[in-house]
């Protein structure tokens, strides 16, 4: 007997509703939850920091205007506008004032904003100067740091601007035992704490602020209640009464107590799941393994003859729908690197239980039906393979990808559960694993990964290698020897390295400085409620309460720099066809190509320096103008031919991303020296440091601050994402793209890599066409790779739609880790999406 | 062994993830040379055995060269892992398989001792006694029937059809591969109810031939002609149209117990 019903279910007109009045106007910024938290902030002036967090939230949670939207079957909304979102000026709110004019004409994200919101969001910021965390972060951070991140090496914007978030709570046991449960536990946990204890003062208050946050949930609920009854009592309509009372029984019950059933178990999970998003700004909130969690809720009512797979369906889809109701507004610069109004909400289906054994159930099959069903970006739909995953769960997956969505992100348990072990998980802990944002693997309920603290740009390192650690006038890194005298192709390497270790050094610098003012400025005591060992600790996951702590920051550009190497060691060194002085000076003025303003910073940057050495004043104006000149007689018309000549001869070499053994252990070597040096450095909650080789959308940005590299890169050109290929450059099929990727060591970045594939539908289509693809990621994955995801969309489609972009709203594409709308996107992202090379065949 | 490995022919091209000649994900071998000049055809480079020069984008590439089978074989062993997971490997396509008939029998001989899978896309225009030397090392032969009427065949392809059809009796009857019949199906040669019946009708009394699959013509080899700087005879001719496929595959359907199918 199979052990799951995967039959396909129909798609009710409730969602259909749902969805377009979702998504009927353009987000809005709202100010409530803004000026509450300043409120409470006010009238808490000198009491522990943990009480006045807690207090903080049970004003908001009182306060904050609620709504329940038609034909809602789930709710809990954080704003009144429909995908509205609000802010969190604790973290950070400068930025914000300062964008109030653009933030709705802006090309990534837009939002718009009342002008009394802006009255009242101005008035709570005023409260908030010095007080916030990324102020406290910027005291703790070197010198040198600083300027790293003014050059652009690296950027910690996430955690530096706003909350932590990525993480997965037990929504396990709020389910089970309610918040009440944990009430309970934590009083149980406050009497043990003896007023002699050296801890007694920090314990004692953190547990009491756990009680009072889980309380203020309890009583959000009932507002929830209350609305529901008031508004059944004029509703004229019979069933919509009768749904709203429904509704009004579920709030009174979750999640104050353990469900008793599929729906309240719904209604429960998303009280916490919009509530840790109420508390903190962090976004990347993963419900991870959803089908598990709630199965034996959908098993009991279905058993029971409770419920049909119809209703709990459509209860599935009205969550999925609640996980788009949810928005977040990021600075200019940030929203640029996370496009797309995304909060990476990853809910994960299929894989192993602690035990080894597969345990793909109807819920597994129901998920992918209602993203079929929703067609919206969240939630970040990811799914498990490993060799005792069901065909047909996979087969269903693939149908899902084959509609151009992105969705869903398939990932390997054979590569991330010994890599996890490696990282000192117990067997059964990594058997469980679920992913947090793009493509973070962890342990629910235990970890606090700081998963995507960073995003570090590989190709700036290598810049610096040609200019001994020269940036824009400055000594930036250190001085490596001079690249026209270098003798070997390993003196290059080691240069590299060199300049790679030491801004990797600066990077755990800037985010042990944020982590720190998270600690100090930020606890969050309702998030620590369902997180072991936070309770037994008496702190919270900044604090140190977690079982396992990681800092997991970001390299990218692995493709670029391999393919640089290559073409390093191939002309230069081997072949003796171009002079190190030649290519230094092609790559400075970007193979002759535009001036971009890439080099006339660098230029800019030198001039200054020398008339400051000179004991002159520089002056803007002079600068520029000594620039301009040095820039138009530098570049000599025989220069121009060679630098054609040039990279023309680097254009003809081999690139990674074609199953070309040489090339592909460059790649796995440059990897390397991001990865390797990482494990080194601890965080202060005591955690181990581990790579994740994945860009969000930040190389598009990053791009545009690099100059040109030796693969043929011009200035300001994207750099290659996560783990895959170069775009455009993989021209040997999707097997030999996937055997090159494959080459890297997937293992050792423990925290994720990311490898996408464009398809054209046509390579998708039939019967045949999903069982080939399937295999194509069985057999990826037999080699080790860890995690695929797909653009299924035809160029001309992508095309049409920057020309038309009112035909295409709904469109949705996978960014990175995640999926967007395509026309949310900034032109020089869609640019990017496009340019992804299209495996047709 | 080693003289099979060391055997010589001329390619044109090594195409991976080939999901559409021959069952799961397969890397095809085009062979240099055929024996026929289909009006339509979309490799027109692949017709001369000799070594050409076509241009592509705007830029004159070399079309042609000569390849070890052990060479060839260190390309198709790089996707050993799709062809496990998938129940696909090698496929012969061309030009003609059968004009280069040691290396194509050394290529699918050396696979098949090597545990991978074998197809070869062909007409099967060739003496009998050589395709039968091949057929212990084939595991499906993809068999080209283009028209049942020798007059009409020879009129767009250049060659009458009577060794073809008779080759593909033999291949049937031999009972040592899967044979597949396979369709180009050309507006204006062999579009039309009656002409597909009766390859239909054909194949259908090849003993052991359970499918037959329907290719509608494309144009997306029209730009090859000119980069050869050959005129393109069948300009005007627009694809079928998926309803006129759909009608095709029940003519199928009705006048054989064949399973059809459009595409490969």
């Amino acid at each position: 007997m199979k052990k799951y019903n995967s039959s396909r279910i129909p798609k009710t007109e409730r969602i259909t509703r749902l969805v377009e009045h979702l998504y009927a106007k353009m987000p809005e910024i709202e100010s409530a939850r803004a000026v509450l938290v300043t409120e409470s902030y006010r009238q808490t002036e000198g009491e522990p920091l943990i009480i006045r967090r807690a207090k903080a939230f049970t004003h908001i949670l009182k306060n904050i205007p609620i709504i329940i939207r038609e034909d809602e079957l789930i709710v809990g909304s954080s704003t009144i506008a429909p995908r509205g979102c609000q802010t969190f000026p604790e973290f950070s709110y400068e930025w914000l004032e300062q964008e109030f004019e653009t933030v709705e004409t802006r090309e990534a994200d837009p939002f718009c904003i009342s002008d009394r919101a802006k009255v009242e969001i101005k008035e709570a910021n005023q409260y908030w100067k010095g007080k916030t965390t990324s102020e406290l972060a910027l005291c703790y951070m070197a010198p040198e740091t600083l300027k790293a991140m003014e050059h652009n090496i690296f950027t910690p914007g996430n955690y530096f601007y706003n909350g932590v978030g990525h993480i997965t709570v037990q929504y396990d046991k709020v389910l089970a035992i309610g918040y009440e449960g944990i009430i309970a536990e934590a009083r149980a946990e406050l009497s043990k704490c003896h007023v002699g204890d050296a801890d007694y003062a920090t314990k004692s208050r953190f547990l009491e602020a756990v009680i009072m946050s889980c309380e203020a949930v309890i009583t959000y609920a009932n507002r929830y209640a209350d609305l529901a009854e008031e508004m059944a009592g004029k509703c004229s309509d019979a069933t919509r009464k009768a749904e709203l009372l429904q509704i009004a029984a579920n709030c009174r019950r979750v999640p104050a107590k353990g469900a008793t059933g599929f729906y309240e178990a719904c209604q429960s999970f998303w009280f916490v799941q919009q509530l840790i998003q109420m508390e903190s700004s962090g976004h990347s909130i993963s419900p991870g393994r959803f089908d598990q969690y709630m199965y034996p809720y959908y098993k009991k009512d279905m058993d029971e003859g409770k419920i049909t797979r119809e209703q709990a369906q459509e209860l599935i889809d009205c969550i999925w729908v609640k996980l788009n109701d949810l928005n977040k507004c990021r600075d200019a610069e940030s929203a640029k690197g996370f496009a797309g109004y995304s909060l990476f909400q990853n809910l994960i289906v299929g894989g192993q239980n602690e035990y080894g054994q597969d345990v793909t159930n109807d819920l597994s099959f129901m998920c992918i039906e209602a993203s079929f069903h929703v067609f919206l970006p969240m939630p970040s739909l990811s799914i498990r393979v490993w060799n005792g995953s069901p065909h047909d769960l996979l087969i269903r997956a693939a149908e899902l990808t084959r509609t151009g969505i992105g969705l869903p992100a398939y990932y390997n348990d054979e590569v991330i559960i010994p890599s996890l072990m490696s990282r000192g998980l117990t067997l059964e802990e990594a058997r469980c694993y679920d992913i947090i944002g793009c493509v973070e693997p962890q342990i629910a309920g235990k970890t606090m990964g700081w998963h995507d603290a960073a995003f570090y740009n590989m190709c700036r390192p290598l810049e610096l290698v040609f200019s001994s650690g020269m940036d824009c006038g400055e000594q930036l890194g250190p001085k490596t020897k001079p690249v026209e005298q270098m003798t070997s192709f390993e003196e290059f390497c080691d240069a590299y390295k060199e300049q790679m270790e030491y801004f990797i050094a600066l990077l755990v610098n800037a985010d042990n400085a944020i982590d720190q003012a998270h600690a100090e400025r930020m606890p969050l005591p309702y998030l620590a409620s369902m997180v072991d060992d936070c309770l037994k600790r008496g702190k919270t996951c900044e604090q140190g309460g977690c079982v396992y702590n990681f800092t997991g920051p970001q390299g990218f550009g692995i493709a670029n720099v391999a393919d640089s190497l290559y073409a390093i060691k191939k002309l230069v060194f081997e072949e003796k066809k171009v002079s190190m002085a030649d290519l230094k000076k092609a790559l400075m003025f970007n193979y002759g190509q535009e001036v971009s303003p890439i080099i006339v910073a660098q230029v800019a940057g030198g001039v200054a320096r020398e008339m400051t050495a000179k004991g002159m004043q520089p002056n803007a104006d002079v600068v520029a103008r000594a620039s301009q000149e040095i820039i138009r007689q530098s570049v000599t018309a025989e220069d121009k031919r060679k630098f054609e000549q040039i990279l023309e001869m680097i254009d003809e070499l081999p690139k990674f991303g074609n199953d070309i053994e040489e090339v592909d252990l460059l790649a796995r070597e440059t990897a390397y020296y991001y990865t390797k040096p990482l494990l080194k450095y601890r965080n202060p909650r005591g955690g181990q440091y581990q790579a994740g080789l994945y860009p969000v959308s930040a190389n598009v940005p990053m791009g545009a601050q690099t100059g040109a590299t030796p693969d043929g890169r011009l200035a300001g050109k994207p750099i290659a994402d996560g783990v895959s290929p170069s775009a455009g450059k993989d021209v040997n099929g999707p097997t030999a793209a996937a055997n090159s990727v494959s080459m890297l060591d997937h293992g050792i970045a423990s925290n994720g890599t990311l490898y996408n594939q464009k398809f054209h539908p046509s390579a998708l289509s039939g019967e045949a066409g999903l069982e080939n693809f399937v295999n194509l990621i069985r057999s990826y994955f037999d080699r080790k790779g860890s995690h695929v995801q797909f653009n299924v969309v035809s160029r001309d489609t992508l095309l049409d739609a920057q020309k038309h972009p009112e035909n295409y709203k709904h469109l949705v594409v996978r960014v990175a880790g995640y999926s967007a709308l395509f026309t949310t996107l900034s032109k020089s992202l869609q640019d990017d999406i496009i340019r992804r090379t299209e495996q047709g065949f | 062994m080693e003289n099979l490995l060391q055997t010589k022919g001329r390619i044109f091209d090594i195409q991976r993830y080939s999901i559409h000649d021959g069952p799961g994900i397969r890397t095809i071998v085009f062979l240099k040379g055929c024996v026929l000049r289909c009006k339509w055809c979309c490799n027109p480079e692949s017709q001369e055995y000799a070594i050409q020069t076509m241009m592509v984008d705007g830029k004159s590439k070399t079309i042609g060269r000569d390849i070890t089978v052990e060479e060839v074989m260190e390309t198709v062993e790089k996707d050993r892992g799709y062809y496990r997971r998938s129940g696909g490997g090698l496929t012969l396509s061309g030009g003609e398989s059968l004009c280069q008939p040691e290396f194509a029998k050394a290529l699918l001989q050396v696979a098949k001792s090597k545990g991978i899978n074998t197809a070869m896309e062909s007409m099967g225009c060739a003496a009998y006694e050589v395709i039968d030397s091949i057929l212990p090392y084939l595991d499906t032969y993809l068999m080209d029937i283009k028209h049942t009427n020798p007059d009409k065949h020879k009129a767009f392809t250049g060659k009458s059809n009577e060794l073809m059809l008779e080759n593909a009796r033999r291949i049937a009857a031999s009972g040592k591969t899967r044979l597949v019949i396979r369709v180009p199906v050309i507006p204006t040669f062999n579009d039309t109810p009656e002409e597909i019946a009766a390859i239909a009708q054909f194949a259908d009394k090849l003993p052991g031939v359970e499918k037959i699959h329907l290719l509608p013509y494309h144009r997306l080899g029209q730009d090859k002609y000119d980069g050869l700087g050959r005129e393109y005879q069948m300009k005007d001719i627009l694809p079928p149209e998926n309803e006129h496929m759909e009608m095709l595959k029940k003519v199928v359907e009705n006048t054989s117990s064949l399973t059809c199918q459009i595409g490969g």
